[in-house]
């Protein structure tokens, strides 16, 4: 089944047009990497994906619908370059919110457990607003998976993590990879990204200019992005 | 709904930005009000003083509840939940209300205990006329401060956008309460009740319907 079938997606704010034309498509449990430039497009198209913002020309169909109701919404989880957590609510009520939000039997079960999985049990009561900007990340980690969605949009996700937090965040992708969601991370990070993902897509002036498989032997997405990039700037 | 609305009443009682900067907005109109008016003025004046603080000081209350959540981002991650967006829409209208209700409650002890208005005859009938006055005030408050705090001017925009809307409910508003206070009752004051309610409803469903076409980017 096709979870995420962009077909010549364009965005534009006013007068400025982040993606053009673009095209992808994204099959239950793959993991796909997105790479690209600043202002490549690569967070609009994440939020389009996750029914935030609405594209200005093109179609979107998610889980074959192009409805973006709230079961389509129950079953994405997006993880952005904001945390999305209430600076003024502990840890542990943030996740308990969300898990409220998202319909949970068990709101305050949940959230220890994944407080606990990502390493901030011992402080599960502290508010967010005091804790580091990695601490945040772990916890952000934790609301865009405690629903279980089976999409998940992901930008930046090993950004502001420590090394350890950084293996953790990789164990739990891998993790649940291997479970078959579909995943669609935006990176920067190429060894992480590729070490990860059975599909590699590089986004530039808001179009798709390459995507190979990084699996393949012959292909250097590196390489490949240096020049892709670096071509059509030029 | 409830998960909403239970949230921003733990972040207000936590925090108590919305009503701290109410309550202070609304001691100073009445003190404003006190020295410049006369006891016989006062009491004429009292309805007016009554909605135009509740208005002024209320946009304030109002666009600070989403201003928090736009900052941290959370805002996104209310539109990402399976809830219909329209009632995330109704629980902040709900949660708005109740912030307003507590001002207008300190706003009535001031305008009898320091402006001098004495004690209304009929307090139930002024709950009523005060209640329908917030309902359509907060709806129409809260639909344009979700579609307002995403722009960069958003302190003029508000009370542009919303007040020359607002008109209906504040002529209602004052006529009903000058009505009550005056110990005319609840049946007096019903023509300008029944305006009061028929908009009430339009903007709650409006706001409602039209929630969600209003916040998407």
């Amino acid at each position: 089944m096709t979870v995420v079938d962009a077909d010549a997606l364009g965005k534009s704010f006013g007068r400025v047009r982040v993606l053009r034309d673009l095209t992808l498509r994204v099959d239950g449990g793959d993991t796909v990497a997105l790479f690209g430039p600043n202002g490549a497009g690569k967070s609009t198209l994440l939020r389009i994906c996750a029914t935030l913002y609405a594209p200005t020309a093109g179609t979107l169909a998610l889980f074959g619908s192009r409805r973006r109701s709230a079961e389509i919404r129950r079953r994405i989880g997006l993880l952005s370059h904001q945390s999305f957590l209430y600076p003024d609510l502990s840890a542990r009520e943030n996740l308990v919110f969300y898990g409220r939000l998202y319909g949970l039997a068990r709101p305050e079960h949940v959230a220890d457990a994944w407080l606990e999985r990502v390493g901030l049990a011992a402080s599960a009561n502290r508010t967010v607003r005091v804790f580091s900007r990695g601490m945040e990340q772990r916890l952000a980690l934790a609301r865009t998976l405690l629903h279980d969605p089976e999409l998940l949009l992901l930008d930046e996700p090993w950004s502001a993590l420590d090394a350890a937090g950084a293996d953790l965040l990789s164990a739990l992708l891998e993790g649940l990879r291997a479970e078959g969601r579909t995943i669609l991370v935006a990176t920067h990070d190429f060894e992480r990204g590729v070490a990860l993902a059975e599909r590699a897509v590089i986004l530039h002036g808001g179009r798709v200019v390459w995507e190979a498989s990084p699996s393949d032997a012959t292909v250097s997405v590196e390489a490949a992005y240096r020049q892709v990039t670096g071509a059509v700037a030029a | 709904m409830w998960s909403i609305l239970r949230k921003d009443l733990l972040l207000e009682f936590r925090t108590r930005e919305a009503i701290a900067a109410l309550i202070v907005l609304v001691v100073l109109i009445v003190l404003t009000f006190t020295f410049s008016l006369d006891p016989e003025g006062a009491r004429a004046a009292a309805p007016a003083v009554l909605w135009v603080t509740l208005i002024f000081a209320g946009l304030l209350a109002v666009q600070r509840t989403f201003l928090v959540e736009r900052e941290s981002g959370a805002w996104y991650g209310l539109l990402l939940g399976p809830v219909d967006r329209g009632a995330i829409f109704v629980a902040k209208l709900i949660a708005n209300l109740l912030v307003l209700a507590i001002a207008d409650v300190v706003l009535t002890l001031l305008l009898v205990l320091v402006l001098g208005t004495g004690v209304p005859t009929a307090p139930l009938e002024l709950v009523f006329v005060n209640a329908l006055g917030l309902i359509g005030f907060s709806a129409l408050a809260t639909l344009f401060a979700a579609i307002s705090v995403r722009l960069r001017a958003r302190e003029l925009l508000l009370p542009l956008l919303v007040l020359p809307l607002l008109v209906p409910v504040v002529i209602c508003a004052v006529e009903a309460s000058r009505i009550v206070l005056a110990g005319g009752g609840a049946a007096a004051a019903a023509p300008w009740l029944r305006v009061l309610a028929t908009f009430d409803v339009i903007v709650t469903v409006a706001g409602w319907m039209l929630f969600e076409q209003l916040v998407l980017e």
